[in-house]
């Protein structure tokens, strides 16, 4: 088998066994980034020979039998919404192009200091804001198991970097389902951690109190040690949790027997394609299979989700967006043709204009110009529903649903382990399908939502494929901070199953 | 003409920059005066992925301040957003305090030292953190506009302190700020210094003007830019004024117009419209998402409250029950701060007369410290040397002129109080001599002496500067008393 089609446990052997270097191992998912990501578009930024310094850093260190642990000299990818020291940070918008963050995200801190080489960073929905990287701003990204298809998003760049095999390991974030439905896309496993688990700082804020940073790989096992890597209390993050991090390894190994798994009926309903249901069905009777009792529960405010994130998500994003003025970093539109017009349209109208009206203009057309329609749609939402007069009936009513859907979860996870269903309605659509339909674009959020507003961990992993040749993603959702449960059922399940080591099929 | 009669309404917003060692929400300095951006980093500056995490240090600053104001401590307090865009506003929201603030119903007693108006105790509607913003400088030389922009000042922690509209009067708009400014000092929380901006005055104001119909309130106008005290006093009598004219021009009422801004021009006199800086005022202030709310118990009240130490309304209380000093010499001293009270009660406690000590405080020492521009914690003469001075004089040992010239020797030549005493020749002159003296006195001037004896007793007066030419150490009252005892033993 090939470098580049190992899981990073294999690979972290094979390091270690002295089989083939970090350098060796980098290079070859450098070759595989420049043989196949013309076509598929995963990475915004390459910096080949900052790659290749940490990987002869980590070599050394292994020569020295000093290794940072066991992913040091491993490649991942990162998605480039988490500030990189030194290295431009865009979220994939015109706003950030050229934006270079003087100091490290917490998590890629962490990377660094597992010895892992941050071999790129990956495209995205603009301040992953989308769920199929269509809204990206400086690059298209495809899926790579059949590219006129999207890869889901908004980390689509990091779930198909590991679906393309261009990085073993990869970092997503998700606020609404942006890990877990590309990694459902593309098959590959994706988490999306109980909210406080990972640092949130340096991760570039879409909606403060859903966002998540968390792991992307092709195997549950792979997934712990990234976790391991990225998890734990961080002081500059007010929200992260002060909980010890435990050994998602040794919870990975535990037998599934007697392991109790709900699912709700309404998950199945109307909506969902055919071919996803019964991949997901069939996924439950392996469970079944390992031991796993399955029962029905409920989730009665669950069908609100939608409706409660798509009000509160933008109210956070008005704020934390709004700090993109043109003023202080970032971009800002061209000042001196803005000025030129402005006197121009002082002299046909005849009124004089303040100087602070040329300030306010400088503030428009900066957000109108450096920001893509996705975003600029979720900015006027929040901004609305905050605005004098709707905040009670809008973002005080939203925040009182989101109470109720975690009450949900806390009495649902009084009965049962772990929930059941799937991630996304259909596997991945094809390109352009949805882009001028954004209500049917929010609806793909619908099984994903729910574990952001409740804050509950949530894991997505390929259980088949469709007709068609696309992958199919089952989620399995935890209580709060019991991630290892789900490492270890799709751990479980990946020992019975092959549907995460297929690959496609490239040039 | 008859004027109908009308009352000055005015209520006051006061910032307050708490004197801690950090930011609000990150580690950067607070220093003033530090070259432009020189104390910034990526929380400060809100650079994309920055995290806010709060400065504990000034919280319990704010709820010090808070408790000292009287106000209630709820348990849970948040942080919210409140979003607005303006170049020195890097984030495009301030984070500060909106519907859960950290205190609330407090109140300031303040009176008038030298009457003026009675005793009031002005309602406080809330006391909440926020951070401060960053300083846009306009430099608009040649009609070219150029705007610089410092943010070493953002993040720097607020105590927004909001009165209830209690005031009737610009002399009360004063007192109140001079109490408060005082309890902060006491407290220690802020160097209030509004050249700096540590301290910064908004006020509210309008008229409730008596009408054959009743009691009509007038709109309520923000005056901003007053950058003293004594500003805001001018402020408020000028607004009070155009305010009156206004109305009797317009009869203009509350709520008939949209609420104004105007800003005092120091130079002028005057108020000034100004424009608004936003179109809206809709600041759709929501939860931070990015902080966790703050519990307070009752028990971290409590502690506060123990370790607070004497507050100035208390300890003028304390001035006047336990030294009987009135309540004007209490509010003296108790108004030049802690240091001035604690070296007045050293004074008392090495056996000076609360009185004497109290005056000299007021007079020669007060005296001094302004003019050498000290503070009392660097007066150079120690409390035990000028308890060892008044002493004297209250035994009479030495006379209040000679006491004062070694006051004044003592503070020039920095010199111990014994080496000044030596320096000037100063002793207890005995009984025995200082009758010598003045014997030899009178010898000498027999028309005084016939002038007294003719009924003119203050003739004596000009041989008390003959005693001390001879004998600088003659004590004038003992002087005046022999001379007169000896010609009347004499007669």
């Amino acid at each position: 088998m090939s470098l580049i089609e190992q899981s990073a446990c294999q690979l972290s052997k094979g390091l270690a066994s002295g089989e083939f270097s970090s350098v060796e191992l980098t290079n070859e998912c450098l070759r595989r980034i420049e043989q196949c990501d013309q076509t598929i578009g995963a990475f915004l930024t390459i910096d080949r020979d900052q790659a290749l310094a940490q990987a002869a850093a980590a070599d050394q260190r292994r020569a020295q039998a000093a290794a940072r642990g066991p992913l040091d000299g491993i490649p991942v990818a990162v998605k480039d919404v988490l500030c990189t020291l030194d290295q431009r940070t865009t979220c994939s918008s015109k706003m950030l192009e050229h934006f270079v963050p003087p100091y490290d995200a917490t998590v890629i801190q962490r990377l660094r200091q597992a010895g892992l080489v941050l071999i790129g960073k990956t495209n995205m929905d603009e301040f992953a804001m989308g769920s199929s990287t269509e809204n990206a701003a400086l690059g298209v990204t495809r899926n790579p198991w059949d590219t006129a298809s999207v890869p889901g998003g908004s980390s689509g760049g990091s779930a198909a970097s590991l679906a393309a095999h261009m990085a073993p390991l990869a970092i997503g974030t998700d606020t609404g389902g942006s890990i877990r439905q590309p990694a459902a896309f593309c098959g590959v496993v994706g988490l999306k951690p109980t909210y406080g688990r990972v640092s949130r700082y340096g991760l570039v804020a879409f909606a403060s109190s859903l966002d998540q940073v968390g792991p992307m790989a092709r195997t549950a096992e792979d997934l712990g040690w990234l976790l391991s890597v990225i998890a734990g209390h961080d002081p500059q993050d007010s929200t992260s949790a002060p909980q010890d991090v435990p050994d998602y390894g040794q919870q990975l190994q535990k037998p599934l027997a007697g392991l109790k798994l709900g699912f709700v009926p309404t998950h199945f309903g109307p909506g969902l394609n055919e071919e996803v249901e019964r991949a997901v069905r069939a996924a439950i009777q392996t469970f079944e299979k390992l031991g796993a009792a399955v029962q029905q529960v409920k989730l009665p405010h669950d069908r609100y989700g939608v409706a409660t994130y798509y009000i509160l998500a933008p109210c956070e994003a008005s704020g934390n967006l709004a700090r993109y003025d043109g003023v202080h970093y970032g971009f800002r539109c061209d000042e001196r043709a803005m000025l030129d017009r402005l006197a121009q349209e002082q002299q046909e109208s005849g009124v004089a204009v303040e100087a602070e009206s040329a300030l306010v203009r400088m503030f428009r057309q900066t957000r109108a110009e450096g920001f893509g329609p996705e975003v600029q749609r979720r900015i006027m939402l929040g901004t609305y529903a905050l605005s004098a007069g709707y905040y009670d009936a809008y973002y005080l009513q939203a925040l009182k649903v989101r109470r109720l859907i975690r009450d949900d979860y806390l009495r649902a996870f009084e009965q049962v382990d772990l929930l059941i269903g799937p991630t996304t309605p259909t596997a991945a659509y094809r390109a352009g399908e949805k882009v001028d339909d954004p209500l049917s674009m929010y609806q793909q959020d619908l099984y994903t939502v729910n574990a952001n507003l409740a804050g509950v961990p949530g894991i997505s992993f390929p259980c088949g494929f469709t007709n068609s040749g696309l992958p199919i993603g089952v989620q399995l959702q935890a209580p709060h901070f019991e991630e290892g449960r789900l490492l270890q059922a799709v751990h479980a399940f990946q020992q019975q199953s092959d549907w995460h080591t297929q690959a496609p099929e490239l040039p | 003409m008859s004027h109908p009669a009308y009352t000055t309404v005015i209520g006051l917003e006061v910032h307050v920059q708490l004197k801690t060692k950090t930011k609000l929400f990150c580690r950067c300095s607070t220093d003033f005066g530090a070259p432009p951006n020189t104390q910034t980093c990526p929380v400060c500056i809100g650079m994309p992925g920055s995290l806010p995490v709060m400065n504990r240090q000034a919280f319990l600053l704010g709820l010090k301040t808070a408790i000292a104001l009287n106000c209630q401590i709820p348990e849970f307090t948040k942080w919210d957003r409140k979003n607005y865009y303006y170049p020195d506003l890097p984030k495009g929201y301030q984070i500060s305090q909106f519907d859960l603030p950290m205190s609330q119903d407090g109140y300031l007693e303040i009176h008038a030292p030298k009457g003026g108006f009675p005793d009031r105790r002005i309602g406080i509607l809330r006391a909440h953190l926020e951070e401060d913003a960053g300083k846009s400088m306009h430099d608009e030389v040649a009609g070219k506009a150029d705007s610089r922009i410092d943010l070493n000042r953002t993040g720097t922690p607020l105590l927004e302190i909001v009165s209830q509209p209690d005031m009737r009067s610009a002399a009360e708009a004063k007192a109140y700020l001079t109490e408060l400014k005082l309890l902060l000092t006491y407290l220690d929380v802020s160097d209030c210094n509004m050249q700096e901006g540590s301290l910064r005055v908004d006020a509210n104001i309008n008229l409730h003007v008596e009408t054959d119909e009743g009691i009509v309130a007038t709109p309520i106008v923000e005056v901003k830019n007053m950058n003293s005290f004594r500003a805001v006093e001018r402020a408020m009598l000028y607004e009070a004024d155009r305010q009156f004219d206004e109305w009797q021009r317009t009869g203009q009422r509350l709520g008939q117009v949209p609420k104004q801004t105007r800003g005092w021009d120091d130079q002028a006199q005057v108020t000034r419209a100004q424009r608004h800086k936003e179109e809206s005022s809709d600041y759709r202030y929501f939860p931070d998402p990015d902080l966790v709310p703050v519990r307070v118990t009752a028990d971290e009240v409590a502690e506060i409250r123990r370790t607070m130490g004497q507050l100035p309304a208390t300890l003028r209380q304390h001035l006047q029950t336990t030294y009987k000093l009135d309540a004007y010499d209490a509010g003296v001293l108790v108004n030049q701060g802690s240091g001035l009270v604690h070296y007045f009660e050293q004074l008392v406690q090495a056996g000076c007369d609360p009185r004497r000590a109290s005056n000299w405080l007021q007079q020669d020492v007060l005296r001094t410290l302004n003019d050498l521009k000290l503070t009392i914690e660097s007066f150079p003469m120690p409390a035990q040397d000028l308890a060892q001075l008044l002493t004297s004089v209250d035994r009479g040992e030495l006379d209040n002129s000679r006491a004062k010239d070694l006051f004044q020797h003592v503070i020039a030549s920095g010199q111990s109080l014994e080496a000044a005493r030596r320096e000037l020749g100063i002793e207890k002159v005995d009984a025995d001599q200082l009758t010598q003296l003045c014997q030899s006195l009178l010898d000498q001037n027999p028309r005084i002496v016939q002038d007294v004896r003719n009924g003119k007793q203050q003739a004596v007066g000009a041989l008390i500067g003959q005693a001390r030419k001879q004998n600088p150490n003659a004590n004038p009252a003992q002087v005046k008393q022999l001379c007169l005892q000896l010609i009347q033993q004499s007669d």
